[in-house]
């Protein structure tokens, strides 16, 4: 896809960086735009990169320690002035603990508080089953008001957050810890709730989101070898979900996988599922954790375990292609 | 505010206050007796002397504000707010029905006036906090924070860590007030969760604490301007109420914490507003 701009991802040595990384840049770079940006963190201001905005601005960031509730009511309190205020911890502890202050204080009482939450997914590793936070999407996703996004890596995180910064709505933004693939480049379009197509196809539409977009476009490449030509959607906004995108692309395939490091139940896969079964039923198969809990590991072998690689997304794809049939 | 009430005047208008909470929850059929009674002085203080704001202008930059905790005692904060202007008091009526602007817990997008949604418990003391600090950020040093809060809601978490913050970053510009009236629903606060020694929690949290009369209209303007003159620390009024005040059968009752009046229990508490509790040997009814 030239529109695109995508990087030569399927080169052996893609260049690399976690996620959270970008969302570090893209505070800074927004904190520089708008002297209303403020960020607050729970103690966990280097592993969620606000220190680069703390360094800079050091009188418009609050250390709220380990107190993940009054992280985002306080959040609430700068927002009712006017501020953007950004709140992070890692995604298990916000959202994880504080979802009913969420959803009075910020999606009701509707403040742009923009939360977010790194060290995603089962990826994480070795922190184990506590620390692996895979409900995150569904509980944001339900409540009304909230964006939800989750970035294919971290040059698209820069955009993402610059552009939250912008927007007066609630946000929840996913970001992971280890280092993802480069995928995109400063070319690549975003916009807040599109969907893009980044390999087109005929045969199975393939929806990631987050990490595992990259996954998807390796098996996409190793499928067309198998005679499957896949189409490729990122789709970093999960709330409001791009419909006309995906049923576009749903219309010519008519079989669909969906991928995800996150509960598939009122993940992206459910997303996808309620959109197909009211608009467009047709052959799904969800990539994605399984109503259990993560554990610990080496993010690549959690990965195999919990079936989230490329292989796994092609035995997929050949399902739901065969079900066509 | 450019008027300005004597004490005499301002207790009237407080007992004019407590007669539409009544009116209010009766015709409402659901809704919290108790503590808007008993907080009806403070608003009335809040609203008619402490408070700068201007109802014509309720997103006025330079005004205070002033956050509910507990949602749920809000009639008083509609009532004070209808007699100070903000609306006509016709509306009150319409409280807890569909379509209405004065929902059964406040919401901020609602009704102009109303600073935060709140209801769920101890989240208004942390708002407070970030609001507090956005003021400091933006150099406003002539405004104030002001955050009612219940007794009962102090058993939350977030109420504490929400002390902490503040205590640590030194917000000489939130002035909490605590309603102390002692109940809760299950039953008297130190039986459900003990409080006490409520004075001493807040003090090593590194606040100012105040203790007050709360039905005593001049005390709580008093203990405000002390709090606006304290510089170093936070401050906290613990402004001790009765529950139900004005009425009666509703004194010291905890289940009148989240009852409202029936037709018959509404005529007997207003004709006792009206006079006084008996007091006023004149009134004909």
């Amino acid at each position: 896809m030239s529109d695109t701009h995508l990087n030569d991802y399927l080169k052996k040595d893609v260049a690399s960086e976690p996620i959270r990384k970008g969302f570090g840049r893209g505070l800074l770079e927004a904190g520089k735009k708008n002297e209303h940006v403020v960020a607050a963190c729970a103690d966990l201001t280097d592993s969620t990169q606000m220190s680069l905005f703390k360094d800079a601005f050091p009188e418009r960031f609050v250390e709220i320690g380990v107190a993940e509730q009054n992280l985002v009511t306080v959040g609430s309190g700068l927002a009712a002035m006017g501020k953007i205020p950004f709140v992070s911890s890692y995604a298990a502890f916000s959202p994880g603990r504080n979802w009913e202050q969420i959803r009075t204080t910020i999606c009701l009482n509707d403040q742009p508080v923009k939360i977010v939450g790194s060290h995603a997914g089962v990826s994480v590793g070795p922190d184990g089953a506590t620390h692996q936070m895979l409900e995150d999407i569904a509980l944001m996703r339900v409540l009304p008001n909230m964006v939800v996004i989750a970035p294919g890596d971290s040059v698209e995180a820069e955009k993402a957050t610059l552009l939250l910064a912008a927007d007066k709505r609630p946000a929840y933004l996913r970001l992971a810890r280890e280092a993802t693939p480069i995928i995109t480049t400063t070319r690549t379009p975003f916009q807040i709730g599109k969907a893009y197509v980044y390999a087109r196809g005929a045969d199975v539409t393939i929806v990631a989101t987050g990490t595992m977009t990259y996954q998807a476009l390796l098996a996409a490449d190793k499928l067309f070898k198998d005679g499957i030509d896949a189409e490729v959607i990122h789709c970093p906004t999960i709330k409001p979900l791009d419909a006309k995108t995906i049923l576009e692309s749903v219309k010519k395939t008519r079989a669909v996988v969906t991928v995800e490091e996150a509960q598939i139940n009122g993940g992206l896969g459910g997303a996808i599922a309620e959109l197909l079964a009211e608009e467009m039923p047709a052959p799904l198969r969800r990539i994605g954790i399984k109503d259990r809990f993560g554990e610990s590991g080496k993010p690549e072998e959690l990965l195999k375990h919990f079936g989230l690689t490329y292989h796994h997304i092609m035995l997929a794809a050949h399902e739901v292609a065969d079900k066509k049939k | 505010m450019a008027d300005s009430y004597s004490i005499p005047e301002l207790e009237t208008k407080a007992n004019s206050i407590r007669q539409d909470i009544i009116r209010m929850l009766e015709h409402a059929g659901s809704g919290h007796s108790a503590g808007p009674l008993g907080l009806a002085d403070i608003f009335t203080a809040l609203y008619f002397s402490i408070l700068k704001h201007d109802p014509r202008n309720p997103d006025w930059d330079q005004r205070d504000i002033l956050v509910l905790s507990n949602g749920h005692t809000v009639p008083v904060r509609y009532a004070a707010m209808a007699h100070a202007g903000y609306f006509d008091r016709k509306e009150l009526m319409t409280l807890r029905q569909l379509g209405s602007r004065l929902q059964g817990h406040p919401e901020r997008t609602k009704l102009p006036g109303i600073e935060h949604t709140s209801g769920p418990l101890g989240c208004g003391l942390s708002q407070a906090c970030g609001m507090a600090l956005a003021m400091r950020m933006n150099k406003q040093f002539h405004r104030w924070v002001y955050v009612v809060m219940g007794d009962g809601e102090l058993d939350e978490g977030n109420i504490w860590e929400a002390a902490m913050l503040a205590g640590k970053e030194k917000l000489n510009n939130v002035i909490g007030i605590i309603d102390r009236n002692n109940i809760q629903i299950d039953g008297p606060t130190e039986h459900v969760m003990p409080l006490e020694d409520l004075r001493g929690k807040w003090e090593s949290f590194g606040w100012h604490v105040i203790d007050i009369d709360g039905n005593d209209i001049e005390a709580v303007i008093d203990a405000c301007a002390m709090a606006r003159a304290i510089v170093e620390k936070p401050i906290m009024i613990i402004a001790h109420t009765i529950p139900g005040k004005g009425v009666d059968f509703m004194e010291y009752d905890f289940h009148w914490h989240g009852a409202p009046p029936n037709h018959e229990q509404a005529k007997i508490a207003l004709k006792e507003l009206r006079t006084l509790q008996g007091k006023i040997r004149s009134e004909h009814e």
